[in-house]
């Protein structure tokens, strides 16, 4: 075990990033955790890959990773993606995004990439907020949640962002939870091995901003809130409909793997077609 | 020698394609020509504009100033355009189309019957191609050959017989034109 | 652990920006056809865009500008590069951005309003020094305005639309001929010092038609930005060589470069909190152009070195140069003495060539498509040797000769 932290800690992360900006009991060091390991089970060419982001706490993830890394603008992550890729497509596309990077002002990106199965890997840090300006509403925050913008308790309905997911047509969709690093990292690892769009939704403590502000108290405590009230994806469908109704608890897990015609193989294609000599 | 064509008409009937067609032309025969055009948004319809500039110097001014030729395929066009004619120039219109006396100006005038002849070739949408030809005989500024293989390169194949019947057709009403204007000169 | 490579193999008729060669460049020529064509200015741009060796678009629908994108779709997989049509503008010039850095040549197109929603992305290329060419196709505004209609409307908004210190390149061409050369013009120059190039074009030339000529390989340079060879432990993604250029490399050759709009160090890394850092960067981005732009900029000079009491001086830039070209010759004619300089740089402005024109001439008329964008530049560098007499139109149709010739005739007197 340590044998493998030290491994991840050396080949991955870049020594002069830290210590990290994450706040104390914050869930994107285990996300950041999952996905390296994800990446050394795949056994991925670290030259060969980027990782993007936008902007946001979730965002920082790729200057912390020994690779190269593309920090862009506000909700674009996934638009200067679609470049990266489609110019060399040899390299692998990890997204790293926010809630409201993603959802907020990036909605449009990301339901067009979905919808045109980009093959990219995006791993969506849902926090229920915007952490990094200071605990503000997001398109996630559940109802009657408290933000710096909800002094009163958030009236809005949110999204559910894997729904979305495959509602743009996304072909892999994956929604898990920090309390769940096992099952994330090998959520990461299959939407990484998928030729396509995948999405991974990793459900995230904030404690300092949105935790704090809604009674879910530091560390454990928090933590187990996410346990108390997810529900695996297969024990829930067993459900009768009455039961479901009353459930009431997220539905986590692998929600979508589908086989679709990815965008930059169907340009290549394209390009054989009617290349001119 | 800068020569200066505005053709107007209704939107639908070919006229910017004339126009372009008529630069590529000119391109062809060594000359310089820039071609501009103004439209509504309406497809069918509305005012339509093509204007080329033909020279064999470096063309400065793009648009034209005051036009040497200007033909005309409908009434508001027509109405438009005429009160900016010049002396000395030359105005052509649809015999049919278009409704109107010689202009108080001093110019050459000629109504031509560019839509009876389409219809008579069995289809209106060549009408401007037929123009075209009238304008290659009357206007004399670019060899008929080269307008030709203009015409040739931008209309669809399986029209390219027709067109080419209907670009010689109104090469034949130019020559006539002329020849009937040179007789009445004399 | 078994190795598992995820990625496609890039297929053989995928072509990449570089190498470039001779057998690249002819391939194009083969597939845009005949070496003299008779063509709108909009398609000059995306020949020439494609004979830069361009291999990557990307570009939202939006009057008048779709003739790029159309042409652009139609021949991009021919030669074996990308084309997309992306959800909006921000989209469009995020990915050119990603492209860039990913190895490819990258270029959009666009309008007004698309220009303005680009200005954020336009700023990340300033300050990530990413080479990429905007085409603004410049239409009458503001807001959705006169769609079909061009102006010179967005000068001022090309250089300063985005927020904060930087400085990039603008060029506007004249002829159908120079859309297609300056295209290829901008590609180099955004080769060359790592900066976003805007090409200031407008509704009239972008749809005018005229003759143009393809150039030969031999005709043009293909300039690909400097690339590092550091070995890849010491490398600095923005360390300054002396030359305020830094060394760039492409994701994917294993030099670990981390790319971001935050201020940051040498190293790339993240500095918001030091002022000197960001001082020092921000200095450098602005002076990479400020100190080269005698090697930047570009103007037309038609000055008559004759006698000492020259009156009348005139600037033009874009399509006004036609305008100006066509009365400069009628003026002088009938006696006029006349000098005229015709911008081609937009940005950086040329104040040195500004100020030698207003060192000979007691007044500078200044035409624009719209209510005064250049002329306040001009006045700045002429810096009250002379008077400066804008001549304003608006509305969609250029200025005629006897427009111009009547400001003119009336300052004479």
């Amino acid at each position: 075990m340590f044998r493998q932290v030290k491994h991840i800690r050396e080949k991955y992360l870049e020594e002069n990033m830290w210590p990290s900006i994450f706040c104390q009991g914050c869930g994107i060091g285990i996300v950041l955790n999952c996905s390296l390991r994800a990446i050394d089970k795949v056994g991925l060419d670290i030259d060969k890959t980027v990782f993007i982001s936008g902007i946001g706490c979730s965002s920082r993830l790729p200057g912390y990773i020994d690779a190269d890394g593309l920090h862009t603008t506000h909700g674009r992550a996934i638009a200067f993606a679609t470049g990266v890729k489609l110019a060399n497509p040899e390299l692998d596309v990890i997204v790293f995004t926010g809630d409201g990077d993603l959802a907020g002002i990036g909605g449009n990106h990301f339901i067009h990439a979905a919808r045109r199965n980009v093959d990219m890997t995006v791993i969506c840090i849902n926090n229920y907020n915007y952490g990094m300006t200071g605990a503000q509403l997001s398109p996630t925050t559940p109802i009657g949640g408290f933000t710096m913008t909800s002094p009163f308790g958030n009236i809005e309905s949110p999204f559910d962002l894997s729904a979305l997911a495959i509602g743009a047509g996304a072909p892999y969709v994956a929604k898990w939870a920090t309390v769940y690093p096992q099952e994330t990292m090998m959520a990461i690892k299959k939407g990484i091995e998928k030729k396509g769009f995948s999405f991974i939704e990793v459900l995230t403590p904030c404690p300092v901003g949105y935790g704090r502000k809604n009674k879910l108290k530091d560390g454990p405590e928090n933590l187990l809130w996410y346990k108390k009230n997810t529900i695996g994806r297969s024990r829930y469908e067993k459900f009768s409909d009455e039961e479901k109704l009353k459930c009431g608890k997220i539905v986590i897990g692998e929600l979508r793997n589908v086989e679709k015609p990815e965008f930059t193989a169907e340009w290549f294609k394209l390009v054989d077609e009617v290349y001119v000599e | 020698m800068r020569t200066e064509i505005r053709f107007v008409a209704c939107g639908g009937q070919g006229i910017i394609l004339a126009g372009v067609i008529f630069g590529e032309g000119a391109i062809n025969d060594g000359k310089n020509a820039v071609q501009t055009q103004s439209y509504g948004p309406e497809s069918r319809g509305g005012a339509a504009r093509a204007e080329v500039i033909i020279s064999d110097e470096k063309i400065d001014y793009p648009m034209v100033i005051e036009a040497d030729f200007l033909i005309a395929l409908s009434q508001p066009g027509y109405d438009k355009y005429i009160a900016e004619i010049k002396p000395g120039s030359t105005v052509i219109i649809d015999e049919d189309l278009v409704d109107a006396d010689k202009p108080p100006v001093e110019c050459a005038f000629y109504k031509l019957p560019f839509a009876k002849t389409a219809d008579r070739l069995g289809n209106r949408i060549v009408m401007n191609i037929i123009m075209l030809g009238s304008i290659c005989s009357i206007t004399g500024v670019i060899g008929k050959e080269k307008l030709l293989k203009a015409v040739k390169s931008n209309v669809p194949e399986k029209f390219l017989e027709l067109n080419i019947k209907a670009f010689n057709e109104g090469y034949k009403i130019g020559q006539q034109t002329v020849k009937q204007k040179n007789i009445n000169k004399k | 652990m078994k190795k598992q490579k995820t990625s496609f193999k890039i297929k053989a008729r995928y072509k990449p920006s570089r190498p470039f060669t001779k057998d690249d460049f002819n391939r194009v020529r083969r597939v845009l056809g005949k070496k003299v064509m008779f063509a709108q200015g909009e398609i000059a741009i995306s020949y020439g865009g494609l004979l830069a060796g361009c291999r990557f678009f990307a570009g939202y629908p939006i009057t008048p500008a779709t003739e790029t994108a159309e042409m652009m779709s139609f021949l991009m997989p021919k030669i074996g590069g990308v084309c997309i049509q992306m959800e909006d503008e921000i989209a469009s010039i995020g990915a050119i951005i990603g492209a860039s850095r990913s190895g490819a040549k990258s270029m959009t197109a666009t309008s007004g309003p698309g220009f303005s929603l680009m200005q954020e992305n336009i700023g990340y290329a300033a300050m990530t020094e990413t080479p990429c060419v905007i085409v603004d196709v410049q239409r009458s505004g503001p807001s959705t305005g006169q769609p079909t209609e061009g102006a010179q409307g967005d000068i001022m908004q090309a250089k300063w639309g985005s927020h904060g210190d930087y400085e990039l390149i603008a060029l506007s061409p004249s002829t159908v001929q120079e859309c297609l050369d300056l295209t290829i013009e901008a590609f180099n120059l955004s080769e060359t010092y790592q900066v976003p190039v805007i090409l200031l074009t407008d509704g009239i030339i972008g749809h005018m038609r005229e003759k143009i000529v393809l150039p030969e390989y031999e005709d043009i340079k293909f300039i690909w930005r400097k690339e590092t060879s550091a070995p890849k432990d010491k490398y600095e993604p923005f360390k300054d060589d002396g030359t305020k250029i830094p060394e760039m490399s492409t994701f994917g050759a294993g030099y670990h470069a981390y790319i971001t709009g935050l201020t940051h160090k040498e190293s790339g890394y993240p500095s918001t909190d030091n002022q000197a850092d960001h001082d020092r960067l921000v200095r450098r981005l602005c002076d990479k152009i400020r100190i080269n732009s005698e090697k930047i900029i570009r103007v037309e000079r038609d000055f008559q070195d004759t006698s000492e009491n020259k009156t009348t001086g005139i600037i033009s830039y874009g399509v006004t140069s036609r305008t100006v070209n066509y009365i400069v010759k009628q003026l002088r004619q009938t006696g006029l003495e006349i000098d005229h300089l015709r911008i081609i740089t937009n940005w950086p402005f040329p104040e040195n060539e500004v100020a030698e024109l207003a060192e000979r001439v007691d007044r500078i008329i200044v035409p624009e498509l719209n209510l005064g964008q250049v002329c306040h530049s001009v006045k700045e560098a002429v810096a009250g040797r002379c008077e400066v007499v804008p001549v304003w139109k608006t509305g969609g149709l250029i200025h005629t000769p006897q427009e111009i010739i009547d400001v003119i005739n009336r300052k004479a007197d």
